[in-house]
């Protein structure tokens, strides 16, 4: 396996947008979204351009359109309130194939179900070009508490262990004739999980033990060397500029046409 | 010669009063192999924990003033002739490089090659210096492929020999091993018996295991019931059945230890005689880069 922490949603393969530096990607992500949260929903040709873009970004990336559509399927669950508001809005209604249904709820939904899937889709771009470690590295940079950087890092690090050490817990139980199927039979789950709790407590003493030998004095040292030029940045940054430049047509046209 | 390591009367009571060490005297002088055995609870631990100032009068780490059941005075440990004082903890630690037991406390970082920095570079290392260093360490161990993988994707004897590099990066003075032959299948048990073998480093391991002490260590010391009783050449103490069973320490069935040092003789003499005329021992070590 190529590098040190990958998680489901990477794709391992090399594009330009694969190289770029994890800030950069982070930051045009995390603009482009903002942005396009920002626009006027009736604004419906600015929802297309910034879906052009992300396929443009995904064509970059090498990313396939199908693999996008099927991850993005995680939206499903919060989509479904979407679907309702339509039946339940208020106000003006419109019949569509003999159902009556709220101009304001349709446009509710859409709103909704137009900038998720967008928001997802970059999100997506984002996990699929940039290591797990990559992230957290480029959120240190990006000046995020190192608390939260550090947590980050020893999650990823011990989630398999102590999935590990639940699993052998789990089987060693079920050798000894436990199969609960009933919540009251649950008992022997509920004592495991508490003991996995206090071996997860006396290895994280372990673990600061052996970095306190290691000379730790409460900070990770920064490793790595300097950040991303500026043609990194211009590139990355494209993207939300573009989608600025859409959602300021938009909000013209909104200004203009009310 | 300033000892490696100068242990003087260290007493040690944990806050719940259980007294684990009772005037622990050891010396070793640079570049020996120590054997450090002795029974479940003897207080092995707790002495190791001493030696780079996480237990004892200089405890950072929660010891801190807990010392001393016998006549309050915590005794005095020197790493290389450096006194094992709060102001001096970092190069300390730098001095005493502790492999633990679980090679998953050790191993924290997302790969390898950042684990093996994360030492060296809180002494301050950076850029090509840094590399270099890891580069070093890793090599040593036999681990350089491996480097940008993540430790939980390596067997356990790997990660053993990850572990020990992550100390070596730091170039310490004494490298302590906490049980370095447990959980290891034989083939990685011998794997790593070779590399602490040939590391130009003094040494201190911990262990249950009397073959790998025979095998790998010329002194062994017993630790019972927080004292040192008997220190000597660990064929000799191996051999004393009675020592042994005083202090619940066991050979494995059918090992009997005075076959087994003869034929660690004849196999030094075969390796010195072989090894001697091709190439000399400080070579060897300048090649692998670390310095004793």
């Amino acid at each position: 396996m190529a590098g040190g922490h990958s998680h489901p949603l990477y794709l391992d393969q090399s594009s330009p947008v694969h190289r770029l530096a994890p800030e950069v990607k982070i930051v045009a992500s995390v603009g482009f979204t903002v942005l396009m949260v920002l626009t006027p929903r009736t604004e419906f040709w600015a929802f297309g351009v910034y879906l052009l873009l992300l396929l443009g970004v995904a064509f970059a990336a090498r990313v396939s359109p199908w693999w996008l559509a099927t991850r993005s399927l995680i939206e499903a669950p919060f989509v479904v309130l979407a679907v309702l508001l339509p039946f339940l809005g208020s106000g003006p209604r419109v019949d569509w194939l003999g159902l009556s249904l709220s101009v304001e709820g349709l446009l509710g939904a859409w709103n909704i179900v137009a900038k998720a899937t967008l928001g997802v889709l970059s999100s997506l771009l984002l996990a699929a070009t940039t290591q797990m470690r990559d992230l957290v590295l480029g959120l240190d940079r990006l000046r995020c508490p190192a608390v939260v950087t550090q947590i980050v890092t020893f999650m990823l690090r011990y989630a398999e262990v102590l999935a590990a050490e639940a699993r052998r817990m789990r089987i060693a139980r079920i050798s000894r004739g436990d199969s609960p199927r009933f919540l009251w039979q649950a008992r022997g789950f509920a004592v495991g999980a508490g003991a996995l709790f206090l071996r997860a407590f006396e290895r994280g003493e372990r673990v600061y033990l052996a970095m306190v030998s290691r000379g730790y004095t409460g900070r990770l040292p920064a490793l790595y060397g300097p950040g991303p030029g500026l043609a990194q940045w211009s590139a990355a940054l494209a993207l939300p500029v573009a989608a600025g430049l859409v959602l300021a047509v938009a909000a013209g046209r909104a200004v203009f046409m009310s | 010669m300033t000892a490696s390591l100068l242990v003087e009367g260290v007493s040690y009571a944990y806050p719940d009063g259980h007294v684990a060490l009772r005037g622990v005297d050891l010396t070793i002088p640079p570049g020996e192999r120590v054997a450090l055995l002795g029974p479940n609870g003897a207080g092995k631990t707790t002495l190791v924990l001493h030696l780079n100032g996480i237990l004892g009068g200089a405890g950072s780490a929660g010891g801190a003033g807990a010392a001393g059941a016998p006549g309050d005075d915590p005794g005095r440990v020197e790493v290389a002739g450096l006194r094992v004082e709060k102001a001096q903890l970092a190069e300390i630690r730098r001095r005493v490089g502790i492999v633990f037991q679980d090679p998953d406390d050790q191993l924290f970082m997302p790969t390898v090659a950042e684990d093996v920095a994360f030492g060296p570079a809180n002494l301050g290392l950076r850029g090509a210096d840094l590399d270099s260093r890891v580069d070093e360490a890793l090599r040593s161990v036999g681990m350089h492929e491996h480097r940008d993988r993540a430790p939980h994707h390596l067997s356990y004897g790997q990660r053993r020999r990850v572990a020990v590099a992550t100390v070596l990066a730091m170039r310490p003075e004494i490298l302590v091993l906490d049980e370095p032959s447990s959980n290891l299948d034989p083939a990685s048990r011998r794997e790593l018996a070779d590399i602490l073998r040939d590391l130009p480093v003094t040494l201190l391991m911990v262990t249950h295991d009397l073959p790998y002490a025979l095998e790998l260590c010329p002194r062994s010391v017993i630790l019972d019931e927080g004292r040192i009783v008997a220190d000597g050449p660990t064929g000799s103490l191996l051999a004393d059945t009675a020592l042994l069973a005083a202090h619940r320490l066991e050979l494995p069935y059918g090992f009997d230890p005075a076959l087994a040092a003869s034929q660690l003789t004849a196999r030094g003499a075969l390796e010195d005689s072989t090894r001697g005329a091709a190439e000399d021992p400080a070579q060897r070590s300048a090649a692998r880069g670390v310095d004793a």
